[in-house]
């Protein structure tokens, strides 16, 4: 397998060159290679960073013939952007929660093939479903995450726990130490949160009070982060950030991290889920499905998740995963605040304009 | 004899061609598809109609987007203004260097662009933020002072206070400053190498001190020079995004942020592009001054 694939590759190289390939292809013939065999299969995925674990890619390839190719976005309104004029190429997508409703609704999306991801029955009972993809016809679940508050144990007034959203959001304790993400929707969702409603559906009396308050605890806030939130608290910058979990457990889990901490605060946050797609137009739609299910695979889960550390979707996975992990609880928050987390749904472009004209004005004021 | 271009029409076509069907196809062109998106409105998340309609430009002129074009244009201009006064030093001492440091100082003001402008601004943070070069290099400064005074029977100082550089509009300056920086230089230098020494001298031997030669002679020489090294400084600073957004706190967000965001987050692109062509028609309004100045010296010289 491996042999045949590698002459493969190297035909695909001699191929470019024209007249040379005549002649390898005749012997090519003669040699006996399969049809298939004579093209290389690529298999290009679009991911977040640091998302995979470190051998993942090469052991597809090893067990299914496919070559990865990986390239980074660094949020959805990138992964959105890039494909909102046609799929340039992509095979597999890993939007949000949010964005699989809104790439569905666009025809974005490819319809899954259940029958080709046995691995589906490897997941956690609550994610076989989800209410942003009714039976799970676009996407599969990769990960989920919730926002939270990360911060340096030294810093916090008494060794207190910022354990609420007030510390970010409506307080001067940590004035000039704290740093927000600069995404709008999740700030202002949050922002809802903090005042004890749902993030979705937020009324218009409640979005001038937000914006209001946002707008007071400005002066207060050393920066908006575009999710490098961890880097800031690690250089010394600030003292108090808004994160997702998976990415201040990395920071904890690193040399000298027993320094921060992680928690979410007490009214409850926004739950995001990654989730694996293929969108409209892919090439190559087989080997895409293949890899949606070697990612949904016990053992190569494990390794993505020992790797990234974001809490897994994947029963198969977390019966592997160490004490360690499983009780983190960084990773896997305490079911009281859980309970009073939502998804944000995506509710229509319009909604979305409206949060950004709100951070503009906050931005501005 | 010089000859005129008419007279060779075949090999004018034959070099003027390439580059124009390259600035039709991928510059007109684009431009065009997005003036057009100005015009249009979104009906769904990626399809958007065509109608004419002027409400993306009514809403690009509402107080608030007029508030920020106001404050990149501050910024752009304080950023130019800083790179004029530092820069024309500098490019003066090039000028009147030896030819063999002339190419060594030039490349030097070159080497930066050798090098990614995100790695650029990212080095600038390592040397700004708070546990930084420049904190660093304060804070040995302030407790070797700190030790003196203890040796000297004086009180020591206070603890050291990292100085804020970073996450502030300063920030956003300093960085613009130094990424603009050559823009400013290369145009002066080049205005100043070519001037006639004579002048200079003739204005030091008629009793003229330095400055005044500087401020009264070599300026107005230059005056070419340091009028297209504005506009190559402003009209980039006034569009910049990336080092607001790296640099900037939550108060620096410039007008291409605003762009971007529409681009991208907001998912509306005929506000957007409304936008951007609003960025557009002050930058022309910034290229008609420059050539109005220009015509109104090159009047006054004759």
């Amino acid at each position: 397998m491996n042999r045949k694939l590698k002459g493969a590759s190297r035909r695909s190289v001699l191929q470019q060159f024209g007249a040379a390939a005549i002649g390898l292809s005749f012997t090519g013939g003669l040699s006996g290679c399969s049809p298939a065999a004579q093209r290389e299969r690529v298999v290009n995925f679009y991911n977040w960073d640091t998302y995979i674990g470190p051998t993942t890619l090469e052991d597809f390839q090893a067990a299914a013939g496919a070559r990865v190719e990986m390239s980074l976005f660094a949020n959805n309104d990138e992964l959105f952007a890039r494909l909102r004029a046609g799929n340039p190429g992509f095979d597999v997508i890993v939007p949000s929660n949010e964005f699989v409703t809104r790439m569905a609704q666009a025809n974005m999306l490819m319809p899954l093939d259940r029958t080709k991801i046995p691995n589906f029955e490897n997941l956690l009972p609550d994610f076989k479903d989800a209410s942003f993809d009714p039976g799970r016809q676009y996407s599969m679940p990769y990960t989920w995450l919730v926002l939270g508050i990360g911060y340096r144990k030294s810093a916090m007034l008494n060794g207190e726990t910022p354990d609420s959203w007030r510390f970010l959001f409506d307080s001067d304790q940590y004035a000039g130490r704290i740093a927000l993400l600069s995404e709008s929707a999740d700030l202002i969702r949050l922002g809802a949160k903090y005042m004890g409603l749902s993030v979705n559906g937020i009324p218009d009396e409640a979005l001038k009070q937000i914006e209001d308050m946002f707008i007071r605890q400005k002066p207060r806030i050393k920066a908006f982060h575009g999710d490098n939130g961890q880097d800031l608290l690690a250089s010394g910058e600030i003292d108090i950030v808004l994160e997702y979990n998976g990415d201040m457990a990395q920071l904890i889990a690193a040399e000298g991290g027993d320094q921060f901490g992680f928690v979410v605060p007490r009214e409850g946050t926004l739950i995001n889920s990654d989730c694996l797609c293929i969108p409209a137009g892919a090439p190559n739609p087989d080997d895409a499905h293949a890899l949606i299910n070697f990612l949904l695979d016990a053992e190569a889960g494990e390794k993505i998740t020992t790797e990234i550390q974001y809490p897994t979707p994947n029963a198969a996975v977390a019966a592997r995963m160490g004490e360690a992990y499983q009780n983190n609880p960084v990773i896997f928050p305490p079911s009281d605040v859980m309970g009073k987390s939502e998804y944000g749904a995506f509710e229509g472009d319009d909604r979305s304009r409206v949060y950004e004209e709100m951070f503009t004005r906050i931005s501005a004021a | 004899m010089e000859q005129s271009w008419r007279r060779a029409k075949a090999a004018f076509a034959a070099i003027a061609l390439p580059p124009m069907v390259w600035l039709l196809l991928f510059f007109l062109i684009p431009l065009a598809v997005i003036w057009a998106y100005s015009f249009g409105e979104n009906t769904g998340p990626v399809t958007i109609d065509l109608t004419g309609t002027f409400s993306n430009y009514l809403r690009a002129i509402e107080p608030i987007y007029l508030e920020i074009f106001g404050k990149s244009v501050v910024i752009a201009g304080i950023t130019t203004l800083l790179c004029l006064v530092i820069g024309f030093p500098v490019a003066l001492a090039i000028a009147f260097a030896s030819p063999r440091a002339k190419i060594w100082l030039l490349l030097l003001i070159m080497l930066p662009f050798w090098t990614n402008l995100l790695i650029r601004t990212f080095a600038l943070i390592a040397v700004l933020r708070e546990h930084g070069y420049v904190n660093f290099v304060l804070e040995w400064l302030w407790n070797n002072a700190s030790w003196v005074m203890t040796f000297a029977g004086l009180q020591p100082l206070g603890e050291f206070e990292p100085l804020k550089l970073l996450y502030n509009n300063a920030a956003v300056v300093i960085g613009l400053v130094y990424v603009h920086l050559p823009f400013m230089v290369l145009p002066l230098y080049s205005a100043l190498d070519r001037m006639d020494r004579s002048l200079m001298e003739a204005s030091l031997d008629l009793g003229a001190g330095h400055l005044r030669t500087i401020l009264l002679v070599v300026v107005p020489l230059a005056a070419p020079g340091i009028a297209s090294g504005v506009l190559i400084t402003f009209i980039p600073a006034l569009g910049a995004y990336l080092t607001p957004d790296l640099l900037g706190g939550p108060d620096s967000q410039m007008i291409a942020n605003v762009i971007e965001r529409q681009f991208k987050r907001a998912n509306d692109w005929p506000f957007g592009a409304a936008l951007s062509f609003l960025l557009m028609y002050l930058t022309f309004i910034a290229i008609a001054l420059q050539a109005l100045l220009q015509r109104r010296s090159e009047v006054r010289r004759i």
